[in-house]
């Protein structure tokens, strides 16, 4: 397998890592901020920091779709889904998600008609089979997701199926970045941006980052290599005195994105106002609801939607966790009485939550690195 | 969530303009190729997916660094193919 070596070899990594330190400054600290859950999940599952000097922490983003769902939409699709005759469907990801009444799974205990999907194509194709279904897809998800969604309401429109609908809960990655940049917490040098998102939006939205906040960004891939080698190219801008956006994944990321896709989310949906993400709070146009268009493909229309806000359990921590505040281990409740089984925050739900990674993988790689230091 | 998980083409159904028959780790299922407007794909081709739909052309190294490094994290992968091997998307 050469082809993979090429990603994954250990003395390219061990190459890397030692010019990343001899690129830090001494005394300098230095805070990276991995945007996307799937970074999250790949840095803990290879212990990536312990390739990278203590003077570099990696904190985690908000980039976990399922993490950034908040209660009070949860109780709402569940609302959706008590109505007659109607079928809710979503990812496997939102089964398990806790609402202020329970999740999915706990709904479908008590009757609820709840599916499991790969793809909103097929929510669309039981639509097409149960005719006398009232089928509504939740859809959540950053822009990877989005095209899908809207690709999938564009072939209902052209078929003509009427019973099929969207609850859309589709976010925005910029402004949520902008209300970590904006936010008095935390103190960034540099972002490393989500490899899949930029498929759909290229490199170009995050300009702003480099030219108004003066902070570096690289828009990097899942392989082990792709990240050191992202935090690399960021401590050589920073040492450089540059901030720039710059492409590590440029073979799978076009710099202009995927146009197609671009215009598809433009014709179906619109910018929300403002949109509730569990622990930022609201954000100014971060989601997407829509458009007055296709009202008949929109669940939030067609159905009476409680729309109450849920706060967050009292003991759960994972806003911190998602701003980056805090690490996981740090949370009160973390590997207690919030595990992956029975999870009490989202970032212990989704495989790319930071809690659920580091529970899975991370703890035993702090834990070789603690007793190799004894 | 967003993982992208790499098919390679075996078929473009003729008459179909935005499907493709793909295999990913051995699993044969259809998805939907509209994004790619444009680009000419080909059986032997091999794309990056999510949810049903291909989100861009890769070449064939990244593909394998790629499917080797997703077999590698385990259960979210076989989450994500044992989904993908539920879905039928085609009429």
């Amino acid at each position: 397998m050469r082809f993979v070596d090429e990603y994954r070899d250990a003395d390219k990594a061990r190459a890397l890592s030692a010019r990343i330190a001899s690129l830090c400054e001494p005394g300098r600290t230095y805070k990276f901020m991995e945007v996307c859950g799937g970074h999250t999940h790949t840095i803990y599952k290879h212990g990536l920091e312990d390739y990278l000097p203590e003077t570099i922490t990696l904190v985690h983003g908000p980039g976990c779709p399922v993490c950034v769902i908040p209660m009070g939409r949860v109780d709402d699709a569940i609302h959706i889904a008590e109505q007659p005759d109607v079928i809710m469907t979503s990812f496997g990801d939102m089964m398990r998600v806790p609402g202020g009444r329970g999740s999915f799974f706990d709904s479908t205990a008590q009757g609820a008609d709840i599916r499991m999907v790969y793809s909103p194509l097929d929510a669309l194709k039981i639509a097409r089979r149960e005719p006398d279904r009232r089928v509504v897809f939740m859809a959540i998800g950053f822009e990877t997701t989005t095209p899908s969604t809207a690709m999938t309401v564009l072939r209902a429109a052209a078929e003509d199926v009427r019973n099929f609908s969207v609850f859309c809960n589709h976010v925005t990655i910029i402004p949520a970045i902008k209300a970590i940049l904006d936010s008095p917490d935390l103190r960034l040098d540099g972002f490393i941006g989500p490899g899949h998102v930029s498929t759909i939006i290229g490199c170009r939205p995050y300009e702003f980052i480099a030219r108004d906040y003066g902070r570096p960004l690289v828009v990097a891939g899942f392989e082990p290599l792709d990240i050191l080698q992202s935090v690399y190219m960021l401590l050589l801008q920073l040492a450089e005195g540059r901030s720039e956006v710059e492409n590590q994944y440029a073979r799978v990321v076009p710099w202009a994105g995927n146009g197609k896709a671009l215009r598809a989310i433009t014709e179906v949906m619109e910018l929300r106002p403002y949109f509730e993400w569990r622990g930022l709070g609201f954000i100014s146009h971060s989601a997407l609801r829509m458009r007055e268009k296709y009202a008949a493909y929109d669940a939030e229309r067609l159905f009476d939607i409680p729309g109450n806000r849920v706060a967050d359990p009292k003991a759960c921590q994972c806003g911190e966790v998602l701003k980056g505040v805090l690490k996981p281990w740090e949370c009160k409740v973390f590997g207690t009485a919030c595990t992956p089984e029975t999870p009490i925050g989202t970032c212990m739900v989704s495989s790319e939550g930071a809690c659920a990674a580091y529970y899975n993988f991370g703890r035993f790689s702090r834990q070789r690195v603690r007793e190799a230091t004894r | 969530m967003c993982l992208g998980i790499p098919g390679e083409i075996v078929e473009i159904p003729p008459g179909q303009t935005d499907l493709a028959r793909v295999d990913v780790s051995g699993v044969r299922r259809v998805v939907n190729i509209g994004l790619l407007d444009g680009q000419p794909l080909r059986p032997g081709d091999w794309v990056l997916i999510h949810v049903g739909f291909a989100l861009s052309k890769i070449d064939e190294a990244e593909a394998r660094a790629a499917l080797e490094f997703l077999e590698g994290i385990g259960q979210a992968y076989e989450d994500e193919l044992a989904a993908l091997r539920d879905s039928s998307i085609e009429r």
